[in-house]
């Protein structure tokens, strides 16, 4: 039984395909967010992370006798834009209790939806054409917190006693549960790291997994292909995209390893080690708990009327997914590139636009933005025109891109300049025609094997001839142009 | 008390606010009542003697200076103690709760205050308000003020108690299957559930959320009336409450019943007895005199009230007291881990009755019987509803028993849980469908004891339901 | 509870299943009361098998009295409980939280 994932040398993983001897994966991810509301779901005290313990409470949040819930019509809000984002239904919902005992609960019952949740039926693109369903995204309250003194690793098990904090029991929460059509670890990120973009870009929540605003935990199955689904596992702990993908990769082989042992999957919760690369079965619990599910009878039911449902789809701003195929179409670019994504994902694909707005050359500005504006945001501190007339020399030979390199450099340090002036200061210039045609002439002069083999077919060959040209300009000739050059000259001859 | 002095509600009120009686004279002399029965009585869990003189000083102080302390002035009043009152202990009868002092005031107690209310204690009920007798109170039952072999009824028997004996003006109580009504009845004073929402629940200890309504007790309609206005209206702390402001009877209160049509439920299931029912044809001869229509209407599915009732009521039951597991108030037994904890705390903090509940609720909600027990029997809930709201287009009021029989001697039907859950047939209906029922006294029965008679009314129509209790009032048997 | 006269027992429920809820519950009953409550409960739910005759076909639940709608408040802060005042209600507390044993048999 493979203990590790290194074994990965026999997993034919791509990005698009994981099969791990004969085996496929089958994956649904469950994922909460912590919504960006000032106030708790169902009561006034404020949503508000690292204040005091026990500091933002009220009747309500400890489940004081007599105590009602009263919804907060900025979490259905919410709820609606992110729901509407995924491409979900808006539908008439009730709430319900799930009931159980734990002392982070403060009712012994959390009011979840269960029959009739706010959002179903959507579906999550991920880049490279890959659909996820979304069945269905929920409101519920959060937990307190619980923090086990005693025994080692603040784990329960041998802890002395715990310590209860209500700060975050009655924070609302949507549970998004995606349809089993994960198949690949790489699938699975990217899955969670779309859908993060998205619930940032709607305002919905700030996701953060570090911090827990946003918490994911994966359904893993394995199966034959063309079978029936396998048993499957629910895995948790997973506090990073990375630890998503790597859970989802140890889980998968776990599994496999126990069919081809002839060992049968048991259905349990697993909780992922970081450290040590494992899923750990978490301590059985005697008895299932029956969760009696009933519909909660002190709140009424929520059924947003159109209008309402359509005012927030018209206030959505462009999503991702958009913005990426948008500057994807600017820059000329494959809207799945890597450049298209990174600059999406920091926010700066406006800025891109913009540069080429003002006159820019978009395809050049989405390199520049893409290799030296990492530190810089969603808003850099560069005047979009700066950059645009430092693209216009590029595009109109009047500097190398080595060149247009290092006035860059200066122009990002200083918050912007003009790019003219700067190459002048450098004293960049554009070689004139004919001093560089004397150029390559003498390098063929000077090289004739190379230059014999690069007429004969030999592409390689024109290294030499042009690092010779460079050589000569001391770097300030333009590479392609000599290139340019010499393919012209062995044309002719 | 002297024939001068004022002892109603209204007169109390009336008086207080225009410096004819002082707050603390009128309170006085219900302090004095309660001194000389309680020990008999036993109505409360705790008379607030001081904090009541202290509130009592301030209206007085308040009108003195030229102030209207409110349409409740002075008026001594008390709380079942399953309502939130803030730093006071609230107990709800249980051992579980036993000490807790709660840090907010439940919305009644509030308006209570604004309307210049004076809170006398808090009563004794059913513990966590399950029962029909006050004999499941952790701390001993109340006693009928009419005779002190017998039961007040319940759960609000301490409250009905208190008003039936002079300790307070009013009191208010709770109804989830007629915990007000049928108390009321077998005191021989006027109780009222209200239309469900009419009155918030915020701070009303829950029994089951979606039967639960707070309500008066009083010696006459017109008290009732009055306490019911101060205590109603749109509360934006509970969501079912109804969006609306209190509610307005008083003025309609003289009315009278010509041209009102009133319903004799001809299906009414059996078990009213024959002195009950006795005084129910006495009283649709009543109003048949004073000029009332009398129709005969069927409610076919009415006596599957009960059973509806004592699985949907237990089921949200076994949810509301879940909370009480030794974490963060009341009562805790220690032990090495917390299912321990839970397991001790609960089972030597609730009382027999309510840990019955507690199984029977869990049961009809449990994976495999949800659809044969909870899932049913709000169907039937619904069928009860439509049945009603048929019989309610013949009719504009019904009348029925408040309670099958009067009040029952100490022990009668505690070692029998199903004869207990019988005495609220008649009134566990208007729980179901969240219509409002009033009990009123309409002469005595066996033994002298009251008997009560409950008009019921569709939602919201307390103006209507109140004039017919007006006019059964004035028409009383002596 | 007073002493009450076994008589026969339907077998609409169980003392497993009775033992079973009464864990789901969080309640433990002795032998003797797991007894007693069997046949109370069994009692009870042989009364309440008469609404199986209902014929309740096309008949939605009912759980709302009132057919309210779409309930909600503004996000805007109200004020807090005092924390002092809260602990010094709980039955243990420690470093400004409630304080319990350890957390046994059940999920991180």
């Amino acid at each position: 039984m493979t203990d590790t994932v290194s074994d990965s040398v026999s997993a034919e993983n791509t990005a698009e395909t994981w099969t791990l001897r004969g085996y496929e994966m089958v994956v649904g991810l469950e994922v909460h967010v912590e919504l960006a509301t000032r106030t708790k779901l169902f009561s006034g005290s404020p949503n508000r992370f690292g204040d005091e313990p026990n500091t933002n409470i009220d009747p309500v949040t400890l489940g004081l006798p007599g105590a009602l819930p009263v919804l907060n019509r900025q979490a259905v809000e919410l709820a609606m834009r992110l729901g509407i984002a995924l491409d979900c239904v808006v539908q008439r919902s009730t709430f319900a209790r799930k009931n159980y005992f734990y002392p982070d609960m403060p009712k012994a019952y959390q009011i979840s939806q269960y029959d009739q949740p706010i959002c179903i039926d959507g579906w999550l693109d991920l880049p490279g054409s890959i659909r996820v369903g979304i069945e269905r995204a929920h409101l519920e309250e959060d937990t307190g917190k619980s923090t086990h003194v005693g025994g080692t690793g603040g784990r329960i098990h041998g802890s002395d006693f715990s310590l209860i904090d209500f700060n975050r029991a009655g924070v609302p929460l949507v549970e998004i549960v995606s349809r089993p059509d994960i198949r690949t670890p790489d699938q699975a990120k990217a899955y969670v790291s779309e859908l993060r973009a998205i619930l940032v870009a709607v305002g919905a929540s700030d996701a953060k997994m570090e911090e827990g605003s946003m918490r994911v935990d994966a359904n893993v199955s394995v199966r034959l292909p063309g079978a029936e689904f396998g048993t499957r596992c629910e895995i948790k702990n997973v506090n990073s995209v990375r630890s998503v993908g790597r859970a989802i990769e140890y889980e998968a082989h776990r599994q496999v390893g126990m069919l081809e042992a002839g060992e049968s999957i048991r259905q349990e919760t697993r909780h992922w080690d970081e450290n040590d690369g494992r899923t750990h079965t978490l301590r059985s619990k005697e008895d299932a708990d029956d969760y009696r599910y009933f519909q909660e009878p002190d709140l009424v039911v929520v059924d947003p009327d159109p209008g309402w449902i359509e005012r927030v789809r018209a206030d959505l701003p462009v999503l991702p997914a958009a913005r990426r195929v948008r500057l994807a179409e600017a820059t000329g670019q494959v809207v799945d590139s890597e450049a298209i994504l990174v600059v999406t994902d920091r926010d700066q694909d406006a800025y891109v636009l913009a540069v080429a707005e003002a006159g820019g050359d978009a395809a050049r500005a989405l390199v520049h933005v893409k290799e030296a504006f990492a530190e810089q945001g969603g808003r850099p501190t560069v005047p979009a025109a700066d950059l645009a007339k430092l693209t216009r020399l590029e595009v109109d030979g009047k500097l190398t891109a080595t060149q247009a390199k290092q006035v860059l450099a200066e122009i990002v340090a200083n918050g912007g300049g003009d790019a003219e002036a700067l190459a002048a200061a450098k004293g960049f210039e554009a070689m004139d025609t004919s001093e560089l045609e004397s150029m390559v002439d003498a390098a063929i002069a000077a090289l004739p094997d190379a230059w014999a083999k690069f007429c004969a077919g030999e592409a390689k060959a024109v290294g030499a001839l042009v690092g010779a040209v460079m050589k000569a300009s001391k770097g300030q000739a333009d590479g392609k142009a000599v290139t340019a050059l010499l393919e012209a000259r062995r044309d002719a001859s | 008390m002297s024939d001068q002095f004022p002892t109603s509600a209204v007169d109390i009120a009336w008086n207080v606010r225009n410096n004819i009686a002082s707050a603390a004279e009128v309170l006085e002399r219900h302090l004095a009542a309660i001194d000389e029965r309680e020990g008999d009585i036993h109505a409360f869990n705790l008379v607030l003697a001081d904090e009541a003189r202290a509130r009592a000083a301030e209206i007085d102080e308040a009108v003195a200076a030229g102030n209207d302390p409110g349409p409740l002035a002075g008026v001594p009043i008390a709380l079942k103690d399953n309502m939130c009152t803030h730093g006071i202990p609230t107990t709800c009868s249980s051992k579980i709760l036993l000490g807790w002092r709660p840090p907010y005031d439940a919305t009644v107690v509030t308006k209570l205050h604004e309307a210049g209310a004076v809170i006398v204690g808090k009563t004794n009920l059913d513990e966590f308000a399950m029962g029909s007798s006050t004999e499941n109170s952790a701390f001993g039952p109340t006693r009928n003020p009419r005779d002190i072999s017998r039961v007040p009824g319940g759960s609000s028997g301490g409250s009905a108690a208190a008003v039936a004996a002079g300790f307070a003006a009013a009191s208010l109580g709770s109804d989830t299957g007629g915990s007000i009504r049928q108390p009321a009845a077998l005191c021989g004073v006027v109780g009222v559930k209200p239309t469900y929402g009419a009155v918030s629940r915020y701070g009303l200890v829950a029994f089951a959320s979606s039967l639960d309504q707070i309500g008066p007790f009083a010696n006459d309609v017109a008290d009732a009336a009055l306490v019911l206005e101060a205590i109603s209206g749109h509360d934006q702390m509970d969501s079912t409450s109804i969006r609306q402001g209190p509610l307005d009877i008083s003025r309609q209160l003289d009315m009278g019943v010509a041209g009102l049509r009133v319903g004799r439920i001809t299906d009414l299931p059996e078990g009213a007895s024959p002195d009950v029912a006795a005084r129910l044809d006495e009283a649709f001869d009543a109003l048949r005199e004073a000029g009332a229509e009398i129709v005969d209407v069927e409610v076919p599915a009415f006596g599957y009230g009960l059973t509806a009732y004592y699985l949907i009521a237990p089921a949200e039951a076994s949810s509301n007291l879940a909370r009480y597991d030794g974490v963060r108030f009341g009562h805790r037994v220690e032990a090495p881990d917390t299912n321990a904890m839970y397991m001790a705390t609960r089972t030597d903090g609730f009382g027999a009755e309510v840990k019955r509940r507690i199984m029977l609720g869990t049961y009809a909600l449990s994976a495999g019987y949800y659809d044969a027990y909870y899932g049913r029997a709000l169907r039937v809930r619904r069928r009860i509803a439509a049945d009603f709201a048929i019989a309610y287009e013949r009719a504009d009021v019904l009348l029925t028993p408040a309670s099958p029989t009067v009040a029952f001697r100490l022990g009668d039907k505690t070692s029998d849980p199903m004869s207990m859950y019988l005495c609220d047939t008649y009134t566990i209906p208007s729980n179901l469908t969240g219509d409002p029922g009033m009990s009123v006294p309409f002469g005595t029965g066996d033994d002298g004891l009251p008997v009560g008679v409950q008009i019921l009314a569709p939602a919201l129509e307390e103006s209507r339901m109140f004039r017919t209790a007006a006019e059964l009032e004035r028409r009383a048997p002596k | 509870m007073g002493a009450v006269a076994l008589g026969v027992v339907s077998d609409r429920i169980t003392p497993e299943v009775v033992a079973k809820v009464a864990k789901l519950a969080r309640l433990s009953l002795s032998d003797d009361e797991l007894q007693q409550a069997t046949h109370q409960l069994s009692d009870m739910l042989d009364h309440f098998a008469d609404i199986d005759a209902l014929d309740l076909d096309g008949v939605e639940p009912m759980t709302h009295p009132t057919p309210i709608a779409n309930v909600m408040r503004d996000d805007i802060e109200m004020d807090c409980l005092d924390r002092d005042e809260v602990l010094a209600a709980a039955p243990a507390a420690e470093d400004g939280r409630f304080r319990v044993p350890p957390v046994v048999g059940l999920d991180d």
